[in-house]
């Protein structure tokens, strides 16, 4: 373990199947109220993390491809600079923070944001009593009118470095109580979470084979200069010159 | 300027006063329709404030909506204030006399009705006090003085101190006129002491006249910055196509003249033909500020143009569907065809005509357009831009605004008539002070064989005057 942590994700756009497990954990791990049909019709929907599909090649000839996106937890975070009263900062961990409390919902970070990976609260949340018991104690209940997003599942993050701390032991890489839920979620190991500063982790190793000359990693929206620390591997395949997405 | 209408001071202050002093028949119900209609907004305001903003047509990723144009739209309504009585008093343009009060009481109430809506739409409303107030001393948090947030608060809150005190300075004399003449007892004394114990002496006149004149200097970097700091709002954002653009600033401060000194010439028609003030706002005040505003329109017109050409220069395909989505995808091509046409394609051309500029009617209704065009030029930068025609489709968005925030932005527009018609009420609308120096200096001098009429500030040759009236 190094002494400095960069948290970093793999996402391996050859590997998704689209399942949406990954989104089906955030939501219980990260106490993200049900999407009922109505929240899509508003457009109002919270995703942390969300699977977007896209249509690749002409009727017959038609494939469906899939990307996961969440927050990238850019280094240069085109949302953190606008927050009039620091709700959304950087920590010292490589990872876009939000801190709910001083948030006073004026939405100009969801407006800065490229990815559109800021949730507004546009209604006080409601769970339904039968699942009242099920929210996560680590997490806060977010209240109307403020922002939220994908937080690389913090609470789990600190928890894993100060049990390891306590008992001395080395963070390990891949450790299962520090992923985030959709990457413990993900059954086919497209999401891959780690510590970019560690040059021995599997995301370091991943990230140096993919962003090799002709390797297949890139970022997304790369020239925004967000220097994002999500890394996408493109699709293999002969059918597939680009990710669908540009 | 040709006509010249020497008035005595008794005139000019029974005319100014009185509709001060008596209240005219459409007054009532004029304000109570208006009243009416604030009240409305008021509660539309609390019922989005109770249920959330799940009520307004905001979506993700459409977060800012009408409110938001309607700010900017407001802000640049408020330059009218600084263009007509800080630069022209500067500049020393006679015309200006009989127009700066109703152009910077417009600015203050304007100025009110644009902060009324960010505030509004803020999430929880109930908390922008740590946001505005640059300190909090509960957490020892300072706020984040990169976001342009926080120097929007600054620059309108300099702006709306800046005004209040300069209409305050200049109003001086005319309450010590109304202190003197109110007949009830009451009122007599409400303007006592409002009138700061003006009394006419040479040192109060010289005081006022220097604090009058310091600050519309002081306040002229303002012009410059509140809205450029509106424009970075929305500048500084990488992610929005049609934002990021480094024009932005200049961009928005000349259409905020654009619309503002369009507003004050609609203002002045207003007073000819409510107040009948026929003898003070004359056909050659009009004439001067539809010759101003043909600059004005133009120079705007450049910049509406150069930001299309710096947009288009990129080829960017987000940039370029942006641009087919303002101009001519349902609903917002119609919309841009409208707002070209009233704020640029009809006005100008006819303000070449001196018929039109001298005609009361005819400037009125296109100021009015111009004003039309230009709140829709602020909705299609702030809407279109927010849907989004990225690369990532999925995420490409839509909006309609919802009958709360249409409410509400009705309400800014009748909370400044309202505000203007309670002003027009208790103070003159119309300096007496300021067109009777006007009038005072007003000579008949000779050049070669004609007679001309000039403003004389110094004392010349007497032979240079024809006569003295």
């Amino acid at each position: 373990m190094v002494d400095s942590n960069k948290w970093g994700m793999v996402v391996d756009i050859d590997r998704c199947t689209g399942c949406q497990g990954c989104v089906v954990a955030c939501q219980s791990e990260n106490n993200i109220p049900i999407n009922l049909e109505e929240h899509f019709n508003q457009r109002r929907a919270i995703q942390w993390i969300r699977i977007e599909r896209y249509w690749e090649g002409e009727y017959p000839d038609v494939k469906a491809r899939f990307i996961p996106i969440m927050c990238q937890h850019c280094g240069s975070a085109p949302c953190e600079p606008v927050c009039p009263v620091y709700a959304t900062y950087h920590n010292n961990e490589g990872l876009n923070v939000q801190v709910y409390n001083r948030c006073i919902g004026t939405r100009f970070c969801a407006n800065g944001c490229p990815y559109h990976v800021r949730f507004f609260n546009f209604w006080e949340p409601e769970w339904p009593e039968s699942l009242k018991n099920q929210l996560n104690p680590d997490v806060t209940v977010r209240s109307r009118g403020i922002m939220e997003k994908c937080s690389f599942c913090v609470q789990r993050i600190q928890r894993s470095t100060r049990e390891s701390e306590r008992d001395n032991e080395i963070l390990e890489d891949g450790d299962r109580g520090l992923n985030p839920a959709c990457v413990n979620a993900c059954a086919s190991n497209s999401l891959i979470f780690g510590n970019f500063n560690d040059p021995d982790s599997t995301v370091s190793k991943m990230k140096e084979d993919a962003m090799q000359e002709g390797g297949r990693g890139y970022r997304l929206m790369e020239n925004l200069g967000t220097d994002t620390n999500v890394i996408y591997l493109r699709k293999v395949g002969e059918s597939v010159v680009e990710a669908p997405h540009g | 300027m040709q006509e010249h209408t020497q008035l005595s001071h008794k005139q000019i202050n029974e005319d100014l006063l009185k509709d001060v002093l008596t209240v005219p028949k459409w007054w009532l119900p004029a304000v109570s329709f208006l009243g009416l209609v604030v009240l409305t907004g008021l509660g539309a305001f609390f019922f989005m404030m109770y249920h959330g903003l799940g009520v307004t047509g905001l979506n993700r990723p459409v977060m800012w909506g009408v409110f938001i144009a309607n700010f900017v739209f407001w802000i640049g309504i408020s330059h009218a204030g600084i263009m007509i009585s800080a630069i022209l008093r500067l500049t020393q343009a006679e015309w200006r006399r009989p127009i700066t009060r109703a152009a910077e009481v417009m600015t203050v109430f304007s100025l009110i009705a644009a902060l009324h809506t960010p505030l509004m739409h803020v999430g929880r409303p109930w908390r922008v006090l740590y946001w505005i107030f640059p300190y909090d001393f509960s957490r020892g948090i300072w706020p984040n003085v990169r976001s342009p947030f926080v120097w929007d608060p600054s620059a309108v809150g300099t702006y709306l101190i800046a005004s209040s005190l300069f209409v305050f300075v200049c109003l001086l004399p005319d309450i010590a006129i109304l202190r003197d003449r109110a007949k009830k007892p009451i009122v007599k004394k409400i303007y006592a002491q409002m009138a700061l114990g003006f009394r006419g002496t040479p040192r109060q006149w010289k005081l006022q006249i220097l604090a009058g004149i310091l600050l519309s200097a002081l306040v002229l970097p303002v012009f410059v910055s509140v809205h450029s700091i509106v424009s970075w709002d929305f500048a500084v954002l990488i992610g929005v196509e049609g934002w990021h653009s480094t024009i932005f600033a200049p961009y928005f401060i000349i259409g905020a003249i654009h619309s503002g000194v369009s507003a004050v010439a609609m203002l002045m028609a207003l007073s000819v033909w409510l107040y009948g003030l026929d003898k003070y706002i004359k056909p050659d005040h009009f004439d001067a500020i539809a010759r101003l505003l043909i600059v004005v329109a133009t120079t705007w017109f450049f910049f509406f143009f150069l930001e299309w050409v710096y947009a288009l220069y990129t080829l960017a395909p987000p940039e370029i569907a942006l641009r087919e989505l303002q101009a001519f995808q349902w609903p917002y091509g119609p919309l841009f065809a409208i707002f070209i046409i009233t704020s640029f394609v009809i006005p100008v051309p006819l303000w070449l005509f001196k018929r039109v500029r001298r005609s009361v009617v005819w400037m009125f209704w296109t100021t009015v357009l111009v004003n039309i065009g230009m709140w829709l030029e602020r909705f299609l930068i702030v809407i279109p831009g927010l849907i989004r025609r990225t690369h990532m489709t999925f995420d490409w968005g839509t909006y309609h605004p919802s009958i709360v925030e249409i409410l509400i932005v009705v309400e800014t527009f009748a909370f400044v008539c309202l505000g203007m018609l309670l002003f027009a009420k208790v103070l003159p609308l119309i300096p007496l002070f300021d067109v009777k120096e006007g009038m005072v200096n007003r000579r008949l001098i000779k050049v070669g064989r004609r007679v001309i009429p000039a403003t004389i500030r110094e004392g010349l040759p007497h032979h240079y005057y024809e006569k003295k009236q």
